[in-house]
C-alpha cells in the first residue's frame, strides 16, 4: 500500500463521513460546515487526479463561497434546528426512502464494477502528460474550444444576479406592483421601508 | 496508484447520499445542500475520466458545472428567502401548493 493509497482512502472515508453527518444533522450550519469538510476531502481527490486547477477552484469557489452563502442564508432566516419540523403526513415512510437510496447506489456501484472500460482492464491510471490539468491547459481550451459555452455562461450569471435580486426583494404584502409603472413601485418600497 | 473504478464508485456513494439526503430531509436548506453534493460527485466523475483518457475537456465541463450550481445556488436561496418571508417555514412538506 503506497502513499497514494493512503491518501486516497482517507480522503474518501472523510468525503463519505462529512456527507452522512450533512444529512444526519439537525442543526443546518452543522450540516453546512460537514459539506464543507466533505467539499475539501473530494477537492484532495481532484488533485489526486491531477486537477490542481478545479481543486483549488471547489475549496475556493464551493467551500469558500458558496458555503458561506448558505450560511448567510441559514442565520438570515435565523434557524436553529429546532425549526418547525414536525410530523406531517408523508407520502413515503423513512425506511422507503433509506431503501430506494441505498439501492440507487449499489446498483450505481454494480454497474461501475461491471463496466468493461480499458482504463479498468489495467487497473491502475499511467502517469498524466505534463502539464495535465494545469491553469494553462484548462484556460487553452476553455477560450478556445469551448469559448461559446464560456460566454453563455457569463450570460447565465449575470440572469442569475438579476433574478437572485428580483426574486429576494422585498416588497409591501399585496402591493399591485404589475400594473404600476417602474418609478412609483420604487416609492412605494422606500414609503414601505421608512 | 489507485484504479479508477475507485473513484468512480466514491462518486457514486455520495451520489447515493445525496440521494438519500433529498428523499429524508424536511429542511429545504438541507434540502439543496445534497442537490450540490450529487452535482460534486457527478463533476468526480468527469475528472476521473479525463484523467484516465488524458482529455482536460472534462475539466472545463467541470468548471461550467461549478458556475451553473453557483447561479443556480444564488437563484434557489433567494427563493427560500422569499418562501420563508411569505410562509415563516423552511419545511418543506408545507410547500406542497403545487401538488395538485
Amino acid at each position: 500500500m503506497n502513499l497514494d493509497t493512503v491518501i486516497f482512502i482517507v480522503s474518501a472515508v472523510v468525503a463519505v463521513f462529512g456527507a452522512t453527518m450533512m444529512i444526519a444533522q439537525r442543526n443546518p450550519v452543522a450540516s453546512v460546515l460537514y459539506l464543507i469538510l466533505s467539499l475539501v476531502a473530494q477537492a484532495v481527490c481532484y488533485v489526486q487526479l491531477s486537477a490542481l486547477f478545479l481543486g483549488a477552484i471547489l475549496v475556493v469557489v464551493y467551500a469558500g463561497a458558496i458555503m458561506v452563502l448558505f450560511l448567510f442564508v441559514i442565520m438570515l432566516l435565523n434557524l436553529r434546528g429546532s425549526e418547525d419540523l414536525g410530523q406531517p403526513p408523508k407520502a413515503l415512510s423513512r425506511f422507503t426512502k433509506y431503501t430506494i437510496g441505498i439501492l440507487m447506489t449499489l446498483e450505481l456501484v454494480f454497474i461501475i464494477k461491471g463496466a468493461p472500460l480499458k482504463a479498468m482492464a489495467t487497473g491502475l491510471i499511467g502517469k498524466a502528460p505534463d502539464g495535465f490539468g494545469s491553469v494553462e491547459q484548462v484556460a487553452r481550451l476553455m477560450f478556445t474550444d469551448y469559448l461559446y459555452p464560456f460566454e453563455l455562461t457569463g450570460v447565465l450569471l449575470l440572469i442569475a444576479v438579476v433574478g437572485a435580486v428580483v426574486v429576494a426583494k422585498s416588497r409591501k404584502p399585496g402591493d399591485p406592483e404589475e400594473t404600476q409603472t417602474e418609478e412609483t413601485a420604487g416609492t412605494n418600497t422606500n414609503e414601505a421601508g421608512s | 496508484m489507485v484504479p479508477i473504478s475507485a473513484y468512480l464508485i466514491l462518486a457514486a456513494v455520495l451520489f447515493g447520499i445525496g440521494t438519500v439526503g433529498v428523499l429524508i430531509s424536511r429542511n429545504v436548506i438541507v434540502m439543496f445542500m445534497s442537490i450540490e453534493l450529487m452535482l460534486n460527485a457527478a463533476n468526480m466523475v468527469l475528472i476521473a475520466f479525463s484523467r484516465a483518457l488524458s482529455i482536460a475537456d472534462g475539466h472545463v465541463i467541470v468548471f461550467l458545472v461549478l458556475t451553473v450550481a453557483a447561479a443556480e445556488a444564488a437563484v434557489g436561496l433567494g427563493l427560500i428567502i422569499m418562501i420563508y418571508r411569505n410562509r415563516a417555514t423552511i419545511n418543506i412538506d408545507r410547500f406542497s401548493l403545487l401538488k395538485w
